[in-house]
């Protein structure tokens, strides 16, 4: 028992370092420098400049996250603060459906929906023409995936908000509301921080999803209007191709390594402050 | 009226709108999916093979990847299972609360369940072409049970950590053994390891990334392990873009698959966990 | 007996203690500008036919019970009689709570605390609860103390710099930490921070101070330093004191009250109780029969 708990342990390392030997031959012709901020993306010419698809990821990431942070918060503080039996009776089963629907439901859902949805009405109020598979909808995507993820985390870190300091609050005279603002929101900031953080780095490595609703051009988005082709879509769709060309699937493996670094800091910083939360409350 | 009453008002009405569109969503996307489904849906899709092809055939069900999802999803099961049920005992029974193993050992877990699946396909592709395999029903399920083991050890750790320790303490003091008193937790948290182990198979089912890199995919059923095997997310993704409308149908009547064994997984591990919870202890 | 409290009555007219500290009617002269000296002057504290059942218990089983103005009562009692909740319920933070049924009234001036629906929000500053644990609150020595006020739209920093200054002396720690305003509350000791919840409380100006055990957290010379607080601040609050320790009650009560497995069994003078209890269950209580 002891040697599989260490074995599975070991799984990190050796993600890490399969990844790296697999990626190595990227690094001696290109300096890392160039590989991140480079936009130049010709594989069959040995080019390969990262940027693009970083941006397309941080795009997409980073409207996920400004369109689901409100909706989740406020939906964990009302489950939490405000909401009475019945209610939540009916919002956690909703809650589990949408943490347990696959990825590629939301990819089905996407196309189905938010695609035609941008391009036949929201996108002609701003630019003359898109597809509809844009930047936004990759963000909206995403965003509804990860809300589940954030709410459920949001809800469990205001619970451990002990219940004396609502009382104090409300006992001095403060609404609701107040005592929310001032001392339940003040109390959990780390905690609010590490549970982005965590979904950041899970709205990072989405993959068939964002595949099946940005466009996948290889050039740095221009608006939210525009295509973009986030670093998993890039891994996922050209899978195929990495046998025919060492250097590509060098390259492919140095994204999925950068996928693999970033967020590995990203889980242990938030995980490590979560820990922290829940043991300096029980 | 004063301002603080107001902003009340106005943030209680922002948080009912928060969690209507959390509801919004779930039934928005299950009814996108169960009625274009539910159109294309007929008895043919899941008993027969794609004729003339996945891609642009226009006859035939996707029974291959039903089978396919079947064999990976549940020899992976199996063999996570065989791994998982013993780390969480180790680490719920023999190390002590506060041990540093057992901490990093979470904290590892928590880090392999953030990381994307994409990495795990790509780690398991380097993997393959270490060992020289190709894709295929057994790459597929190295991958699939990799990416299987955090799962289940994270939920079913959560489990069995809701178990008191006192009753450890109380079984040790009348001279059992470590693994008898195994026997008296199995009985308490085989609920929770049940529920665990529906929710962790919905999850593994769902993941297309991992598995388009290592199993492939096919029009028949795998007869072999080293034959290439589809899987339904796939047959979701890949079939959506084909241009021919039959083809895209089957995508739909998939997906309607896909998201009903997920719902009732879910479904089912909610109903043990009501059914039995009242046995327990707390 | 008579004597002393005819010196007490005294004292409450002139507004000013022995020892020359200004508290009491004085400090209106103290701080002109301050917004809010007490609107109503409630003097009435009344408990109705109180009942409170939480789930399937019955907790509180008719409660009546008049609060004397400017005096320290002492609820005593054993643990799990309701000593506890009967104070919740006096704030209604039994509001924050699922599943507590409450009928009854408790008046307040001349208002209801039970049917005040919203308006509790703005009654709940006219009675400071004080609690067993200190609990501060996630913020500065100096915004602990201005909450109350901010909460109530003062947000003149001149006014509160007075105001936190004002109260953290009357409490007696303005000494002890007037160089670090500015650090985390709960950096303080222990004794500190139920000190600094008190002048927390006393910052927004309630007639009625409820105090759960407010002294048992805390060392033997902290729990002196509250306690003798408390018999200062009387000539200007009501002051409700929920204890365990029969001892402290003989020391500071004015009244008692003895509750039992959630009846009210007897009330009184704290002489009449102490040295004639009429029930057989306070002669026990008192007795150390049980506890």
């Amino acid at each position: 028992m002891f040697f599989l708990t260490v074995m599975s342990l070991m799984l990190v390392f050796l993600m890490g370092m399969g990844l790296f030997l697999k990626s190595a031959p990227i690094f001696e012709e290109h300096t890392l420098g160039e590989l991140l901020f480079s936009s130049n993306w010709k594989p069959l010419k040995g080019e390969f400049g990262f940027l693009p698809f970083l941006v397309g990821t941080l795009w997409v990431t980073g409207i996920a996250i400004v369109l689901s942070l409100p909706v989740a918060l406020l939906t964990a503080i009302y489950l939490t603060e405000y909401g009475d039996r019945r209610v939540k009776k009916y919002v956690f089963p909703a809650l589990d459906i949408l943490a347990g629907l696959p990825s590629v439901i939301y990819g089905v859902w996407g196309t189905l929906l938010i695609v035609p949805w941008i391009s036949e009405i929201l996108a002609p109020h701003f630019v003359e023409f898109s597809t509809g598979y844009t930047v936004l909808a990759g963000g909206i995507v995403l965003g509804v995936m990860i809300l589940p993820l954030l709410t459920s985390l949001f809800i469990e870190i205001f619970a451990s908000v002990p219940g004396q300091l609502r009382e104090t609050s409300m006992s001095l005279g403060a609404t609701r509301w107040q005592t929310i603002k001032k001392v339940v929101l003040r109390k959990t900031f780390p905690g609010i921080l590490a549970a982005v953080i965590l979904a950041v780095s899970r709205a990072f490595g989405e993959t068939i999803a964002v595949l099946m609703v940005c466009g996948n051009m290889p050039h740095i988005p221009r608006s939210l209007f525009d295509a973009a082709y986030p670093l998993p879509a890039l891994i996922a769709n050209n899978y195929g191709e990495m046998l025919s060309l060492p250097d590509y699937e060098a390259a492919l493996m140095f994204a999925a390594l950068v996928l693999f670094v970033v967020i590995l800091l990203f889980n242990l910083v938030s995980r490590s402050v979560l820990y922290r939360i829940e043991k300096s409350f029980t | 009226m004063q301002f603080k009453f107001i902003e009340e008002k106005i943030f209680k009405v922002l948080m009912y709108m928060a969690t209507l569109t959390v509801f919004g969503f779930v039934l928005s996307i299950v009814w996108t999916v169960a009625s274009k489904g539910w159109n294309a849906m007929s008895w043919d899709m899941i008993t027969k093979l794609p004729g003339g092809g996945f891609y642009i055939g226009k006859e035939g069900g996707f029974l291959n990847a039903i089978a396919g999802s079947l064999y990976i999803v549940g020899i992976s099961a199996l063999l996570g299972l065989s791994v998982s049920i013993p780390v969480v005992f180790y680490l719920n029974v023999y190390l002590k609360k506060r041990s540093k193993l057992a901490y990093a050992a979470r904290l590892a877990y928590d880090v392999l369940f953030g990381i994307p699946s994409i990495v795990y396909g790509a780690f398991g592709f380097t993997l393959m072409i270490y060992f020289g395999l190709r894709t295929s029903l057994l790459g597929g399920i190295i991958v699939v049970t990799l990416l299987i083991i955090p799962v289940f050890i994270r939920s079913m750790d959560e489990a069995a950590r809701q178990f008191p320790r006192e009753i450890l303490d109380a079984a040790y003091s009348l001279g059992a053994t470590r693994y008898e008193t195994i026997r008296v937790v199995l009985r308490q948290i085989a609920p929770g390891i049940a529920t665990a182990t529906l929710l962790s198979i919905g999850r593994a089912i769902g993941d297309a990334a991992g598995v388009m890199f290592t199993a492939g995919y096919t029009d028949s059923i795998p007869s072999s392990l080293s034959q290439p095997a589809a899987t339904l997310p796939l047959a979701v993704f890949f079939q959506m873009s084909s241009p021919v409308k039959e083809v895209q149908e089957r995508a739909y009547a998939a997906a309607l698959v896909l998201t009903l064994i997920v719902l009732v997984l879910s479904l089912a591990g909610r109903l043990i966990t009501s059914r039995f919870s009242k046995n327990k202890l707390q | 007996m008579r004597i002393k409290s005819l010196l007490t009555h005294l004292s409450n007219m002139t507004g000013a203690t022995p020892d020359g500290k200004l508290i009491g009617r004085a400090r209106k002269f103290f701080r002109p500008d301050y917004k809010f000296v007490r609107e109503t002057e409630d003097t009435k504290l009344e408990v109705r036919n109180l009942n409170v059942h939480a789930k399937d218990n019955h907790i509180l089983k008719n409660i009546n019970l008049m609060l004397p103005d400017r005096k320290i009562t002492c609820i005593i009692g054993p643990s799990g009689c309701g000593k506890t909740t009967l104070l919740k319920t006096m704030n209604r933070l039994t509001d924050l709570e699922e599943g507590f049924r409450i009928t009854g009234e408790i008046i307040l001036g001349n208002e209801d605390i039970i049917g005040s629906g919203e308006k509790i929000i703005s009654l709940r500053r006219r009675i400071g609860l004080v609690s067993q644990k200190p609990c501060p609150l996630p913020m500065s020595v100096f915004e602990n103390v201005a909450y109350g006020c901010r909460i109530h739209g003062i947000g003149n920093r001149r006014k509160l710099k007075m105001i936190v200054k004002y109260y953290l002396e009357a409490v007696g720690l303005w000494n002890e930490v007037k160089d670090r305003l500015n650090t985390p509350a709960s950096r303080l000791s222990i004794g500190q921070q139920q000190r600094l919840c008190l002048a927390r409380s006393l910052a927004v100006e309630p007639r009625f101070i409820l105090a759960d055990e407010a002294t048992s957290a805390l060392d033997p010379l902290s729990s002196k330093n509250i306690e003798e607080l408390f018999v200062k601040l009387k000539r200007d609050y009501s002051i409700v004191m929920v204890t365990h320790t029969l001892r402290q009650a003989r020391r500071i009560a004015d009244y008692v009250i003895f509750m039992y497995l959630g009846e009210l069994i007897e009330s009184g003078a704290a002489e009449q109780i102490f040295n004639h209890p009429q029930h057989e269950l306070t002669k026990e209580y008192l007795s150390g029969a049980f506890s």
